[in-house]
């Protein structure tokens, strides 16, 4: 009977002398209240947006991303991101994105759904055809090698090594001479 | 907009309800701030040894007055990035926020929207200059604010405007500066609130337990800087009473309050109170030197709400950045409000009492 | 980049951004660097902290300007005038720093006769012009003598052939009356701008240039970073700490994009495309770009290696590695060209990896309706963004212009990784290499652009082996080892190790000795034996095909030990030694011999970086110079390579190892800057009689109408800008509600002169542009 009575808040602030705005009032599931990257893992990254080049941690956990917040050793951004690093945990997990491959016909209205290996089979073949039919070796008397029929133009949040595939195939593997990035538009 | 209110959970806690009107009553009678009991349950910085945080900031600021010139490298270092132990060793902390280097980016917003997964609330585009947030509130925590002004900044040349030999020009400036909840030293929410929801924590903020909270609104009406809201529907967790939470949950790990870490100019600044006050003041004065002469700090410590843990440097009067010059807590009202009750209720009791004897 | 490349012989900022702190003035124009580099600009704020004073020069009164000490109000597209005048400013006014510019720049070297400048006939015009081919012939353009390596001098700067006079010469009617009249900045406002970065100029105090796009998209962007070049050298601030010029880059790599670049007229490296016709052999082109002195005397080194790196064991100097496999130019290639071959129905297929051209790129109106045009269209992207549904909800086919079931091309939509679903290097704004862990792997379907070309490749060679036909030699010959994860995504240290190079088997693999520390233990993805240990920089590369290299300038990311620099992590000091890699070498500040007087001594305590210490060349940055070479060299004897260069000739990429003031060689548009008009200008250029630039290709047709200057029916200049809120074509900021309830919509901000309710509508030649409303903002300025 004690017990109850002493549990009474009215008791418990006389008791204990506190008025019940303070720690005495948190919930147990404010106690237990922790930053929910503590157990996370941590890769270190680099983010995506501008040229600045700042630092980001990328907490993740279970295989799923908790949130990505600036790295303080970097020497360019000191743990800051502006607002558009700041919402890259966002760019990555938003409801819009795409995660399927789709596939729109000739004249068709609509996409279509289809498998990653069909569509990647299908962009080869036109590659091939493309390039078979328009690919100039002379011209003037003079060896070329050329495709100009195909182009591509790409955007510069590439990474390095990609570009570097890019130009590898496209230029050095298919001969293709029309290939664009973003840095010169 | 409509907003449909839903109270989430029914007032089960009755017995804190009524233990706090109860005492609520008393301190009216009384008079007495809600400190008659120990309500100090972090220890105040004075006691503690002085922390460094601005140590980087202070070297740069001697080195100039002394010679006038910095050397390559120094003053570089970030002040708000280290980890800390405030939370146990219940250090008082604040933010010291302030708009002469405040570039208006609104990472703090969205950094905060990030890390307490605060819901987007619209997309409405104000174009009140290049604000489209509005105003504090429930999915609101942090605000970039932004003023133009038909005055001169400092000693800044804007086009001809400055120049001393050229004709002169009306005179404007832009300013930016993030505002947030104050977490004030005697909390008009924390003192309204009949739950328990709202609490002091151990490093002086105020914090609302989402889990407590019954969305009773009394919080709502008595922040005396209409910061603390419900939050409408269809939001997630609509009807509960939201606000800046400190990043609680980031302290408690030792970690910076995420507005304060994504600041790119350092315009917030976390960390001990009295270190941030020392070096607003050596702020204000630095500034006033170099031509701010209407620099001042924002930190009202002579009203009822005696002193803000997130406190401003600003350039001109507080009205303009919609802060009140003279913030007062509600409960200050208390007395008067419960002695008039009483009268009128015993005028009431008179008046039905002499009805019956009169017309009895 | 030619306009920084031609300058100082690198495309790329002199100096990192860090460093800005320590600039004593800072002056931003062509950015709003506060909006667009946010967390750059924090630097802007130290050096402010510090004392620095800030200027801001810009049509518009932006975010930058407000924290500006002054702000400058430009016309657009008249920075040439406005900093020509800061150049005669500081010549007429002998305030240049004299010693810097006598010994590091090309201000002494003698030209020679026949050229001849604008200032000649005041028409705009340099020498060698030819009005048909609409072209310059460079000729008379060069130093007096043969070549760039060993030019004639004149240090008292006195003969009146020398490059200082001729400078002095054409910048003469740049005064601060014209600027009032070009750009409408007061006399008051200008003498400001000088002061301040004259007194924050010289041996003890340095003074940093900010750009962006407001520069590099005009019809004379390098020009203008050119006069901005000259200001820095005159005041001698490139290679010296809190100096130099910062290039500021949109996008996270849009300086890797063009170090390997995916343009069509330069190899990695900026090794040029070879060209149809006059460089049909490996020897012609080697001849055509090998001057004698200084680093790209080793372009045969440069080159070969790449050649082994794209055709591995098949490249042999018997088939002249390669040479003949690649694709030779026959023309411009670049984008706006081959749109035309788009809009025409020339064009099969295209690629569209990550770009928007459907909102980003000039005239949507025809990047659309040439999307309608192709035959198949390949589109990566996370969302999907304007041009994966051209043929179905755009303007065009809202209007009429295009039908659905009219179009025939088909569209291929692959959803791409995001930045934390893959690993690679990103190199930002100040050249640094910075290497991204994979968090996660990506959902769904989604891949890296890496997995994307690698798989293609795969299918490609697949076909290629089968098919026999001559023309897929080079797919048949391309050296695609690279090993593979579980998803069949290639292995990105693999592809960077590739760039950073590697010695080449040797034949005899009984003598291999230790593997330790080569990559992939030198196997390929079928457990050949593939490459030998890697290279350390690339001092090491030769010409003889025992190296391979996929980037000359990235070399030295890996070390030999293979050890990853773009992914260190540990910076040791304020420029970020041990943090990433920064090309060439890991050097943070570049040209920073400059950084010491010709004697070798720092030009004072406060701004010392690299000096001459006892034999070697030692600082706190890596010294952009042979090691151990004596401050007072000379080539005796026109010796090659770098032995060729002077001992105080801090700009090692050039022939004669001097900071260019004149460009005798690179630039088609002249030798030294020139104010001209935008092209669709509202007013009549001032200064000469030729309007814009002579050489400006206007790609003019139909559906791609120019205004010409000071048409009438357009008289107002409408600039865009970038909001720190959003991120270019919008794919990756107008999905996300946190940045989209911040600027939710498009607006226009008007000077109040012009605020009428037509400014709800903006038509130009091409096409118009509605906006939800009129932008109040703040009181902005525009002339």
């Amino acid at each position: 009977m004690f017990s109850l009575i002493s549990k009474w808040p009215l008791v418990r602030q006389i008791r204990e002398q506190k008025d019940g705005t303070g720690l005495e009032s948190m919930s147990d599931k404010t106690r237990a209240m922790h930053a929910r990257i503590d157990d996370a893992q941590v890769a270190r990254s680099i983010c995506p947006y501008c040229g600045v080049g700042c630092g980001q941690l990328i907490y993740h956990k279970d295989g799923k991303l908790i949130s990505i917040e600036g790295d303080p050793e970097s020497p360019i951004s000191q743990g800051n991101l502006c607002p558009k690093g700041a919402a890259s945990y966002q760019l990555l997990t938003h409801s819009r994105r795409e995660l399927k491959v789709k596939y729109r016909a000739p004249r068709a209205t609509q996409w279509t759904e289809m498998s990653l290996d069909r569509a990647m089979d299908m962009v080869a073949e036109r590659v091939w055809e493309s390039r078979k039919r328009t690919f100039i070796t002379q011209e003037n008397g003079s060896t070329i090698n050329h495709t100009t029929a195909i182009c591509h133009l790409g955007g510069a949040t590439l990474d390095n090594e990609e570009n570097y595939l890019i130009k590898k195939l496209f230029t050095g593997g298919l001969g293709m001479v029309c290939v664009s990035n973003q840095a010169r538009i | 907009m409509s907003r449909s209110w839903k109270v989430r959970r029914s007032p089960a806690t009755s017995f804190p309800v009524v233990c706090r009107a109860v005492l609520l009553f008393l301190i009216g009678l009384s008079n007495r701030r809600p400190n008659l009991v120990c309500r100090r349950i972090y220890t105040p910085n004075s006691h503690l040894p002085a922390h460094r945080m601005a140590e980087d900031f202070r070297a740069v600021t001697a080195r100039r007055a002394k010679c006038g010139e910095t050397m390559i490298g120094e003053g570089t270092q970030s002040t708000n990035q280290r980890r800390h132990n405030y939370v146990q060793e219940n250090v008082e902390v604040g933010f010291f926020t302030g708009p002469t280097v405040c570039i208006g980016c609104k990472a703090c917003e969205v950094a905060c929207k990030e890390w307490n997964e605060v819901p987007d609330d619209g997309f409405t585009w104000i174009g009140n200059s290049y604000d489209n947030t509005g105003r504090l509130g429930a999915s609101t925590w942090r605000h970039v604010l932004f003023l133009e002004q038909d005055c001169q900044k400092g000693n800044q040349i804007t086009g001809l405007m400055g120049l001393s030999d050229a004709q002169s020009e009306d005179p404007f400036r832009w300013i930016f500066l993030s505002d947030v909840c104050k977490h004030c030293e005697e909390a008009g929410c924390l003192e309204a609130c009949p739950t328990g929801s709202i609490v002091r924590t151990e490093v002086g903020s105020v914090f609302v337990q989402n889990d407590v909270c019954n969305g009773c609104g009394y919080c709502v009406v008595s922040c005396p800087f209409g910061v603390i809201d419900r939050r409408p529907q269809p939001l997630p967790d609509a009807g509960g009473a939201f606000k800046c939470t400190f990043c609680y949950d980031r302290q408690k790990s030792g970690l910076v309050p995420a507005c304060a870490k994504v600041c790119p100019t350092e315009s917030i600044v976390f960390g001990r109170l009295d270190d941030l006050r020392a070096r607003a003041s050596q702020r204000v004065e630095q500034l006033k030197q170099s031509g701010y002469e209407d620099a001042q700090l924002y930190d009202p410590q002579e009203t009822s709400v005696r002193g803000i843990h997130a406190f401003f440097l600003i350039l001109g009067e507080p009205e303009a950045y919609g802060l009140p010059p003279k913030p007062q807590v509600p409960t200050i009202y208390l007395k008067s409000a419960w002695t008039s009750a009483l009268l009128t209720s015993i005028a009431a009791l008179i008046a039905v009492l002499g009805a019956f004897l009169f017309f009895g | 980049m030619p306009g920084l490349g031609t300058s100082f012989g690198r495309g790329g900022a002199t100096t990192a951004q860090q460093d800005l702190a320590n600039a004593d003035c800072i002056l931003i124009e062509g950015s709003s660097m506060a909006e667009a580099h946010p967390v750059g600009f924090r630097w802007v704020m130290k050096a402010k902290e510090r004392g620095a004073t800030i200027i801001h020069v810009d049509p518009r009164f932006s975010r930058t300007s407000a924290l500006a000490d002054i702000w400058i109000p430009i016309r657009a597209g008249s920075d040439i005038a406005f900093l020509g005048a800061l150049v005669r400013h500081i010549i007429e006014n002998e305030l240049f720093f004299r010693e810097y510019v006598v010994h590091y720049t090309n201000a002494s070297c003698i030209l020679r006769d026949d050229y001849g400048d604008p200032e000649d006939r005041a028409d705009g015009y340099f020498s060698g012009w030819n009005e048909d081919a609409r072209n310059y012939s460079m000729q008379s353009w060069q130093y007096k003598g043969e070549g760039l390596s060993f030019p004639e001098r004149d240090l008292t700067l006195q003969d009146s052939q020398c490059v200082f006079q001729k400078l002095k010469r054409h910048f003469a009617r740049y005064t601060p009356e014209m600027v009032e009249k070009v750009c409408g900045i007061s006399p008051a406002l200008f003498y400001k701008v000088a002061d301040t970065l004259v007194k924050a100029s010289g041996p003890d105090k340095t003074a940093a240039i900010c750009y962006a796009v407001g520069w590099t998209q005009h019809s004379k962007g390098v020009q203008i970073i050119r006069t901005a070049s000259i200001l820095q050298l005159l005041l001698g601030n490139i290679g010296r700490p809190g100096g130099g010029i910062l290039a500021l880059r949109g996008h996270a790599s849009i300086q890797g994009s063009t170090d390997i670049p995916t343009l069509y007229d330069i190899l990695p490296g900026y090794l040029p495309m070879p060209r149809g016709g006059e460089e049909e052999t490996l020897q012609q082109y080697l001849d055509a770009h090998t001057p004698k002195t200084g680093l790209w005397s080793n372009t045969p080194s440069y080159f070969i290696s790449l050649l082994k790196a794209y055709y591995g064991k098949h490249a042999t100097a018997e088939n002249n590695f390669g040479y003949n496999w690649l694709p030779k130019l026959t023309a411009d290639h670049s984008f706006f060209e081959y749109l035309y071959d788009m809009a025409d129905g020339k064009m099969e297929g295209m690629f569209l990896i990550g770009q928007n051209s459907a909102v980003g790129a000039p005239n949507s109106r025809l990047q659309r309706k040439s999307m309608a045009k192709l035959k198949w269209f390949v589109i990566r992207d996370m969302v999907e963004t304007e041009p994966a549904r051209f043929w179905r909800d755009s303007a065009e086919i809202e209007r009429g212009e295009l039908k659905t079931e009219e179009i025939e091309t088909e569209v291929f939509f692959f959803p791409a990784a995001g930045h934390a679903e893959k690993e690679g290097a990103f190199t930002n704004t100040q050249r640094l290499l910075q290497w991204r862990e994979k968090a996660v792997d990506p959902p769904g379907d989604c891949r890296s652009d890496a997995w994307f070309i690698h798989q293609l490749a795969l299918r490609l060679i697949g076909k290629a082996r089968a098919a026999r036909d001559p023309i897929d030699e080079p797919l048949r010959a391309l050296d695609w080892w690279y090993p593979e994860d579980r998803f069949g995504e290639p292995k990105m240290e693999a592809v960077l190790a590739e760039i950073n190079g590697w010695k080449t088997p040797v034949a005899a693999a009984t003598d291999r000795g230790s593997i330790e520390g080569v990559l992939f233990g030198g196997v390929d993805r079928e457990g050949n034996h593939h490459h030998e240990a890697q290279i350390d920089g690339y001092e090491e590369l030769k010409n003889d095909g025992s190296t391979a290299c996929g980037c000359w300038i990235y070399s030295g990311v890996f070390s030999r030990d293979g050890v990853n620099k773009a992914n260190s992590r540990k910076s040791r000091d304020y420029l970020g030694h041990g943090w990433g890699f920064s090309w060439p070498s890991d050097r943070r500040i570049i040209y920073n011999r400059a950084s010491a007087r010709p004697g070798g001594e720092p030009w004072s305590e406060r701004k010392k970086l690299v000096w001459w210490d006892s034999g070697n060349w030692t600082g706190i940055d890596v010294p952009d110079f042979k090691k151990d070479k004596p401050p007072d060299y000379e080539p005796q004897n026109q010796e090659r390579g770098l032995d060729g260069q002077r001992g105080d000739a801090p700009f090692i990429l050039h022939e004669d190892g001097l900071g260019w003031l004149y460009v005798p060689k690179g630039l088609q548009d002249g030798p030294m800057p020139t104010h001209y008009e935008p092209l669709e200008s509202p007013v009549h250029n001032a200064l000469y009689s030729r309007d814009t630039n002579p050489v400006v290709n206007w790609f003019t047709r139909a559906e791609n109408r120019f205004a010409p200057p000071g048409d009438p029916r357009f008289p107002f200049v409408l600039t865009t800008y970038r909001l720190t809120e959003h991120h270019t074509g919008g794919g990756m900021s107008r999905f996300l509600s946190h940045l989209s309830e911040l600027q939710p919509e498009m607006f226009v901000e008007v000077s109040p002169e012009l605020d009428e309710p037509e400014w709800q509508n903006h038509p130009s030649s091409r096409g118009s542009v509605s906006f939800w409303r009129s932008g109040p903002v703040t009181r902005q300025c525009c002339q």
